[in-house]
């Protein structure tokens, strides 16, 4: 029964579009993680939020809004050259006082405002899969050339300084994609399975795996499973999607937790 | 043959001078060693070579299209680190080949896995086994014990004869050992 709901037609569009997001965001995550910034997935996706629900009140796609006003945050974070989790402190603060009065003052309203923060991924649209296979793209494109040069200004950050390599460039553009990311993942599933995504696969893989290669892959890889069984058990238990990812993702984390630790003396 | 670092009267410092003046000019096969007292300056001249500190007075003249690489005193170590010494050694550009059999044996594994020591041997092997022509050590027997500060001096032994190696030390004797010249530091004043 479960089986037969994952393909069935009137969900098909959700399931690709959380499928690819799902294999992308947390390779994002381990990036965000590698340079301790992974609380850039929160703030970015509460500005997206707040950006998506503007965007709809001018009529436009949520998804545009979303990565307009997380983009703009990644630019301005680079501009103001601050890094660190400070920043994005002040990102999820101002994100939700937006997100709130926009929506509380809007036509689209705190109905709206709610779904973004709740997430619904089976009222995905064709955009979000578009954004999405973008997003997929996009990242296929870049991250092989940048993350190199991300790893090496992350461990060896004298080298770059050295010769004047533009390595504030190269974060920016990382900062951009993670941006874009999280503002497809908000309008896409919501904000906190989105950063769920970002955040939890990374935590395990970071722990577990053997080389950065294999963090990246078994980011993604956990990312997916971890997905796949969210959306057949919600649809099996009739709950809603968001707060079943976080959960099997948490499962997940507390799983390895306690295999980790070992068997108690 | 042109120098590939020359350092013609450097006074350099931060907020105020530190170091200097002083001149030295260094070569193709060149170690050149950089010794004085704690306080003296010793990094904060190498961080003026690197570009990254101030330049008072004098002048820090590099070869043109020199490429530099630098081993700072401690390597960055962050826990959980899922990165190994090879993975670090491709992003630093530095070939794997040649790595003594204790340091091979550490680079497969990840770096918050490896001892202080092991680490720091890896960053200075991937200083000296990339492509640039000039080589800055800060304190590179840091966190060594003598097993592995006389495999840094194997390392720097092998040296290529196209590079030359500017090396900050307060042990005396290392320098003397390894260092083709020993300059004595002095701080500004």
């Amino acid at each position: 029964m479960v089986l037969s709901e994952l393909f069935d037609p009137l969900f098909r569009l959700a399931l690709i579009d959380g499928l690819l997001l799902a294999a992308v965001l947390p390779v994002l995550g381990a990036v965000l993680m590698l340079r301790d910034e992974w609380l850039a997935a929160l703030g970015f996706a509460h500005l997206a939020a707040a950006g998506a629900l503007l965007g709809l009140a001018f009529g436009l796609p949520a998804v545009a809004g979303g990565v307009a006003a997380a983009g703009a945050a990644a630019i301005a974070k680079g501009a103001g050259g601050g890094q660190g989790n400070a920043v994005y402190g002040f990102m999820i603060l101002g994100g939700w006082a937006a997100l709130l009065l926009i929506g509380a003052n809007t036509e689209v309203g705190e109905q709206l405002g709610r779904a973004l923060i709740d997430g619904q991924l089976y009222f995905a649209g064709p955009a979000d899969l578009i954004a999405a296979a973008l997003l997929g793209g996009m990242t296929a494109l870049i991250l092989p050339w940048l993350m190199p040069r991300l790893l090496r200004a992350r461990l060896l950050p004298q080298h770059d300084a050295a010769n004047g390599y533009p390595v504030r460039r190269w974060q920016l553009g990382f900062d951009l994609l993670a941006a874009a990311g999280m503002a497809i993942g908000t309008a896409s599933m919501g904000l906190m399975a989105a950063f769920a995504l970002v955040l939890v696969p990374a935590w395990i893989a970071f722990r577990s795996a053997p080389s950065w290669r294999w963090t990246l892959a078994g980011s993604a890889a956990l990312g997916v499973v971890g997905y796949l069984v969210s959306f057949a058990a919600a649809l099996a238990l009739d709950q809603p999607f968001g707060p079943m990812l976080v959960a099997v993702l948490l499962v997940l984390a507390g799983g390895y937790a306690a295999v980790a630790r070992g068997p108690a003396a | 043959m042109e120098p590939l670092l020359a350092l013609d009267g450097l006074i350099a410092g931060w907020s105020q001078p530190v170091v200097g003046p002083v001149s030295l000019s260094l070569g193709a096969g060149d170690i050149v060693g950089l010794w004085g007292a704690n306080g003296c300056g010793k990094s904060t001249l190498f961080a003026a070579v690197a570009g990254q500190a101030r330049v008072f007075a004098g002048r820090v003249e590099r070869a043109p299209g020199l490429t530099l690489a630098m081993q700072t005193q401690v390597p960055v170590r962050l826990a959980p680190l899922p990165v190994t010494g090879r993975e670090l050694l491709g992003v630093a550009g530095a070939d794997a080949a040649g790595l003594p059999p204790t340091l091979a044996a550490a680079a497969a594994q990840r770096l918050d896995r490896i001892s202080g020591g092991q680490h720091q041997l890896l960053s200075i092997w991937a200083a000296l086994a990339g492509a640039a022509r000039l080589v800055l050590l800060d304190e590179p027997t840091n966190n060594l014990d003598p097993l592995h500060t006389a495999l840094l001096g194997d390392l720097l032994a092998a040296r290529r004869q196209d590079r030359a190696v500017l090396l900050v030390s307060h042990e005396r004797a290392f320098l003397d050992a390894h260092c083709t010249r020993v300059l004595e530091i002095q701080p500004w004043c």
